[in-house]
């Protein structure tokens, strides 16, 4: 009974509290400004089930992804497990499908192990290319500090975990042979599960009975517990992207990547600059919007997407190896780009909440986060649009960054400032008059 | 041979409508190099007795720089005027020998109100050799020669044309040799997101550089590309290694003239 009551405050503290933490970042992506995407829904699905379900992207480099699949895989399949684990823990039964299920519970259980098993590897892998290759891309300056620890505790995690299941399996298993498992004995003498009918008498075989059932005991509050200590870690964490994968890549820009937004705002100006009969001192049409900035200055500047994407981010850094900027040296870092982001709007959410809507803190995403000499290194090539898993989009920020600079700040590279100016004078980049347009026809 | 280029203002003037516009851009229009491949293309249009007129004097900036570079204000006059020209003339397609400007005519003009079919210049080329309206005269040209393609990212990534420009270059008698970065994985030359017209950051190394380097790399004879930007960035990478006479850089336009014979 006590085991029932504790193990039924865990659950709901554990899912209350993930919650609450989901709603307040659900929040923060609303400070953004608005972006319809609600068009094209079937084209949406199917790239969420490319993209994130099928993980389609991640394809472009093997060996992770063959290595990310263990784990993905058996996160997900687990959850069916846990289904049982809840039942069981509200019940106080053990193993409760195993008798209405059969064979197919058996098959189920022994896939899921099989799995874990592999995730486990993948884990083991991972941790080495991290700490011991240092894989360049996981040690540049971003990822100094919580980055790092962050990635880390999370494979961490996954080590526990699994080991959890497999004590909890092997110890069962054991006492099962014994003819001591809470669970229904059905005469067969196993459990009959693919890694830990081999693994639990392997390790656990002289262990007394007593022993035993505590072993089994560690094994499922402390799966249980890590369940819950993994899902209330998710949305302080750069692990969030397992759930935020999913409305991330349904959001995804359909367009031609080349496809710069349109700003409606400055369309508006320019057609009455067009237009003579447009009257230059006329008031503001009656309960028309306040005119925004233009561009970004800050993150509540960008669009809800872009907000998402930064959450979305788990900080693989392909978008970053990939950018040519920063493979020559230069200071800009997709990946930092939408880390920044991310950072920034926490804590602008978290002022909002303690200070209200118009609280200043003095500080700005460009500036205090991001500085000019990263934005203005980006040619805008896409690269690292193309590379991210999730569909995540840093240019589209860089490019809303520089609008801010240009448009309100009148703040630019001299030469670039020249460029425009040349534009708005002759039509063209460079000094040259729009009558010699045609002159290379005749030139030899 | 002297180059026919009608201007839509003369055609019009006699009452008639080319099939397309070649909207020649500006590095076409005043860079040295790159009014080289504006010739080539013009000479490919002739041959094939391509109905197709250019603006002139009446062509503007298609504003592409201006919006990278965060200037939506300058951009949008400019993609305005230009609409106005565009639509005084009725015009339906354009052919651009520039991804830049390929890319703004094709996907930022039409929220502005400017629907155009827009090809890029190899794409077209494409079409008219396979329409069977060009011949190669397999004259040896470029026997025995290895030919590396720099995608533009414009032209690759932003509008996912890889194959037009890598068909055109396996039609020639000369090899198409990869660089490890290529095609969704291309390194941009460094000019694009108006780069072109700044000094780089600071940093260790030059963007074309590092990709003249991986072109270098493949031991080809030719770096091709199609887009004038390109072409003036991985120049200058050759020049930065000293092969600027061993190594040639060309627009696919310019193969396809030279192996033709135009």
């Amino acid at each position: 009974m006590v085991s029932i009551a504790v193990f039924a405050i865990i659950s709901l503290a554990g899912f209350g509290f993930f919650a609450w933490n989901i709603l307040k970042i659900r929040s923060n992506i609303r400070l953004g400004r608005d972006l319809d995407r609600s068009d094209r829904r079937s084209e949406r699905w199917k790239t969420m089930a490319l993209v994130a379900l099928g993980q389609k992207k991640m394809f472009t480099r093997p060996i992770p992804a063959l290595l990310h699949l263990a784990i993905y895989a058996a996160f997900v399949i687990t959850q069916i497990e846990l289904i049982e684990i809840v039942v069981d823990g509200l019940s106080g039964e053990h193993r409760t499908f195993r008798e209405a299920l059969g064979g197919f519970y058996t098959f189920m259980v022994s896939f899921i192990e099989i799995l874990s098993f592999l995730a486990l590897i993948a884990t083991f892998i991972f941790l080495a290319r991290r700490n011991l290759l240092k894989l360049p891309r996981f040690n540049m300056k971003e990822m100094k500090g919580w980055p790092k620890m962050d990635a880390n505790l999370i494979l961490f995690m996954e080590i526990i975990l699994v080991s959890c299941i497999f004590t909890m399996n092997g110890a069962d298993e054991v006492l099962y042979n014994r003819g001591l498992s809470h669970a229904t004995d059905l005469g067969d003498g196993s459990l009959g599960l693919s890694v830990s009918s081999y693994l639990g008498p392997l390790l656990f075989d002289g262990m007394s009975d007593g022993t035993l059932h505590t072993l089994e005991r560690i094994g499922w509050w402390g799966h249980i517990a890590m369940v819950f200590s993994f899902l209330n870690y998710l949305p302080y964490s750069k692990h969030l992207h397992i759930l935020f994968a999913f409305p991330n890549t349904y959001y995804s820009n359909l367009e031609a990547k080349g496809r710069f937004t349109n700003m409606e705002s400055v369309t508006t100006e320019v057609k009455l600059m067009m237009d003579p009969t447009a009257d230059p001192y006329a008031a503001p049409a009656e309960g028309a919007a306040e005119p925004q900035r233009f561009g970004a200055k800050d993150a509540n500047d960008l669009t809800w997407k872009n907000l998402m994407d930064s959450y979305s981010c788990t900080e693989c850094g392909r978008c970053t190896s990939s950018c040519p900027a920063n493979i020559t040296g230069k200071l800009l870092s997709p990946r930092k780009i939408m880390m920044d982001t991310r950072d920034r709007i926490e804590e602008i959410g978290n002022n909002v909440r303690k200070h209200g809507k118009d609280y200043d803190d003095g500080k700005s995403l460009l500036g205090d986060f991001i500085t000019e000499e990263e934005i203005w290194a980006c040619t805008s090539c896409n690269a690292c649009v193309q590379e991210c898993p999730v569909n995540i989009d840093p240019l589209a920020i860089i490019v809303d960054l520089r609008r801010y600079l240009v448009m309100e700040e009148s703040k630019m590279p001299t030469e670039l400032a020249g460029m425009l100016t040349n534009i708005e004078n002759n039509g063209a980049p460079w000094q040259f008059s729009p009558a010699d347009r045609l002159n290379w026809k005749d030139e030899a | 041979m002297s180059l026919h280029v009608p201007t839509m203002a003369e055609m019009m003037a006699k009452g008639e409508s080319p099939e397309i516009l070649f909207w020649v851009g500006c590095s076409g229009s005043f860079d040295d190099r790159a009014k080289k491949i504006t010739k080539a293309l013009v000479k490919i249009l002739n041959e094939c007795k391509v109905n197709f007129a250019v603006l002139g004097a009446e062509e503007n900036c298609s504003g592409d720089p201006a919006k990278r570079a965060g200037n939506e204000f300058t951009f949008q006059m400019q993609a305005m005027m230009n609409i106005q020209i565009l639509e005084g003339y009725d015009v339906k397609k354009i052919v651009t020998a520039c991804p830049h400007c390929f890319n703004t005519l094709k996907n930022e003009y039409p929220e502005l109100g400017g629907n155009y079919e827009v090809i890029h210049h190899t794409q077209l080329i494409q079409e008219l050799i396979n329409q069977g309206q060009l011949a190669l005269k397999g004259g040896g040209t470029y026997k025995g020669k290895k030919i590396t393609f720099h995608d533009p990212c414009y032209l690759g990534r932003a509008n996912d044309v890889y194959d037009a420009p890598r068909e055109l270059i396996k039609k020639l008698d000369g090899e198409l040799v990869e660089m490890k970065r290529c095609k969704t994985k291309g390194l941009c030359c460094g000019a694009g997101g108006a780069q072109m017209f700044k000094e780089a950051e600071k940093g260790d190394k030059e963007i074309n550089v590092e990709r003249t380097e991986e072109a270098l790399e493949t031991n080809a004879d030719i770096i091709a590309t199609g887009c004038p930007f390109c072409n003036t960035m991985m120049t200058d990478g050759l020049k930065s290694f000293n092969k600027e006479n061993e190594v040639e850089v060309l627009d696919v336009a310019e193969l396809i003239a030279n192996a033709a014979d135009l």
